[in-house]
């Protein structure tokens, strides 16, 4: 079995089709595994043991009868922001502790049709609200490279799932920085597509147009399989694309000669830690040495990106979270004197600190007066920093940087200071703002041997270029194969 | 700039959020620091730039006026807090 924990999901596959395991094994391996492990690394909220081998028995059903597809019999974990039918879907919220969805997400049942196995709902920081999984009120997730430390978020659960081998791949959900800078902390691979390429019907609504989801795994090559099964044009997201399907892997094994890669100049001035800027170079040195070049780029206006972002995002969530008042589904408080009262106290102890003031911002930079002065004006420099990119572009193929500005930080260090922890997605912002498609890969460790992230940031469907960037680093290094002791 | 304790009051009704008045002094100071950082935006000119709502700039596509969702009354009410007869219950509202 210990040989499957770090194999590719396309040799999973090959060993599922030719019958060296089972889907049940894998799974009741992967739960085996957890169970072990996640008391020290809290990465799953929920686990559903009867629900996930059921599927396993019905993937190698299907494998028997020989039409299993490329992720039939693999179990994945799944962000707990996505509903899936059946399964407690809490979002790291005390507010749906008790919420069963009687739906299924678009991309649960992408996955389900595609025969993957749900293992379980991972950990994040509520409505996705958070860089470091602090914020989940189901207790933070520790970092499987050291237990002391954050993972980031919020997708943290799912980034430490797939670090620590808790299952073959997982799904989050980035807003901010969401996948890309949990990915960085923890060692992993993660994809932010273009925003519309994957449908958000299902997935928790936080910040509506920032929202995207997106793969997280161990490498490229399984970014693109997931990539596959993930995107397409869905009507019940009403800003999903309608797209030809495309084949994520197919530029996969390209040479890189003659690739453009332009180096944001803002993204490597002060405020980035040494031990990452130096792995980042050292990186962009690799790629040198696979054909590239290296163009020296600005975006002048991506230091407003973390301003413009807490205005945008709290105010779209202020408005999502309305939704939350005790009556239909959720928590409700157990005493209360009026309406107005149960709606007050349900969202008081319903909701965590972070999710109250994000509220309140998004409350007051949307009240009376004040739309002019801070949405609109957010709305305005989103598109100077959306033609920032599009000038770029003219000059390069792809922008790389680091994915955070250091590497994961100690549990409670930032806990105080919301704009301390704000800062964490300085360089991950500006490319959901532009929606733009980012990811992040493993380039090499830092101080306290804690892993780095070099950002990868594609022009808009530019997310097949993006996975074959990645993935002849990846043949040239094996920093994405390194994985922490637990 | 800062909020005062008026406006974050004020802010916590609108936003249907019951608060003490040590949450409410807290609040006042992180939520000051918060606009402290969004201040940074105030000194843009951004004179004759359209707002961006949607990366793509995209219309909203539109469907068919036709049924698409069956009822589910049954499964949608199995996890609400209170329901009797179908219906969700509220604290009275109209005397």
């Amino acid at each position: 079995m210990s040989d499957f924990l770090n194999s590719s999901l396309r040799q999973l596959g090959d060993a599922l089709r030719t019958k060296k395991i089972s889907s049940v094994e894998l799974t009741q391996n992967y739960l085996l595994r957890i169970s072990k492990y996640n008391q020290d690394v809290n990465a799953f909220i929920t686990l559903n043991p009867d629900l996930s081998l059921a599927q396993a028995r019905a993937a190698d059903a299907r494998l028997t009868a020989g039409n299993a597809e490329a992720l039939t019999g693999i179990p994945i974990a799944q962000k707990d922001i996505f509903c899936a039918k059946g399964w407690l879907t809490t979002c790291g919220s005390k507010m749906l502790h008790n919420f069963v969805s009687p739906y299924d997400a678009h991309v649960i049942s992408q996955f389900n049709n595609a025969g993957a196995i749900n293992l379980g709902k991972t950990n994040m920081d509520e409505f996705a609200m958070g860089s470091s999984n602090e914020t989940s009120h189901y207790g933070p997730v520790k970092n499987p490279w050291d237990l002391a430390r954050v993972p980031g978020g919020s997708s943290g659960g799912t980034a430490a799932a797939v670090a620590a081998r808790l299952c073959a791949a997982a799904t989050g959900t980035d807003t901010g920085g969401s996948i890309r800078q949990p990915a960085a902390l923890c060692g992993i691979s993660g994809l932010k597509p273009t925003y519309g390429v994957v449908s958000r019907y299902g997935m928790i609504a936080f910040a509506s147009s920032l929202d995207q989801a997106g793969p997280m795994g161990r490498s490229a090559e399984d970014l693109a399989l997931l990539l596959n099964t993930m995107a397409g044009f869905d009507e019940r997201d009403s800003t999903s694309l309608q797209r030809e399907k495309e084949d994520y892997a197919r530029d996969l094994n390209k040479p890189l000669n003659g690739l453009r890669i332009g180096l944001p100049k803002e993204f490597f001035a002060e405020g980035l830690d040494n031990d990452v800027a130096q792995a980042v170079e050292a990186a962009i040195t690799e790629y040198k040495k696979l054909g590239a070049t290296v163009v020296d780029i600005s975006l002048p206006n991506s230091k407003l990106s973390v301003p413009v972002y807490y205005v945008l995002a709290p105010a779209e969530a202020s408005s999502n979270l309305s939704r939350f008042d005790g009556v239909r589904y959720g928590y409700r408080a157990p005493e209360y004197t009026d309406l107005a009262d149960m709606y007050e106290k349900s969202r008081a102890q319903g909701f965590g600190a972070e999710v109250k003031r994000r509220i309140m911002i998004g409350t007051y930079v949307l009240s009376h007066g004040y739309y002019d002065a801070y949405y609109l004006q957010a709305q305005k420099i989103r598109r100077l920093i959306g033609q920032d990119f599009t000038e770029a572009y003219k000059q390069c193929d792809v922008i790389m940087g680091p994915t955070a500005p250091s590497t994961a930080f100690k549990l409670g260090e930032k806990g105080d200071d919301p704009v301390q922890m704000y800062l964490s997605d300085i360089y991950t912002i500006a490319v959901n703002l532009a929606g733009l498609p980012g990811m992040s890969i493993p380039c090499g460790f830092g101080a306290n041997n804690m892993p780095v992230g070099l950002q990868i940031i594609g022009n808009y469907f530019d997310e097949a270029r993006m996975l074959n960037v990645a993935h002849q680093y990846q043949q040239a290094t094996d920093w994405h194969t390194r994985a922490p002791t637990l | 700039m800062s909020l005062s304790i008026a406006d974050v009051e004020k802010v916590a009704r609108l936003a249907r959020l019951a608060m003490t008045e040590q949450e409410i002094q807290t609040a006042q100071m992180q939520l000051s620091n918060i606009f402290g950082l969004i201040a940074e935006m105030q000194a843009v000119d951004t004179t004759g730039i359209e707002p961006m709502s949607h990366s793509q700039d995209l219309s909203q596509r539109l469907r068919e006026d036709v049924v698409s969702e069956t009822n589910q009354r049954e499964a949608f009410q199995a996890i609400s807090p209170q329901i009797e007869a179908g219906l969700y219950l509220v604290p009275q509202v109209i005397e």
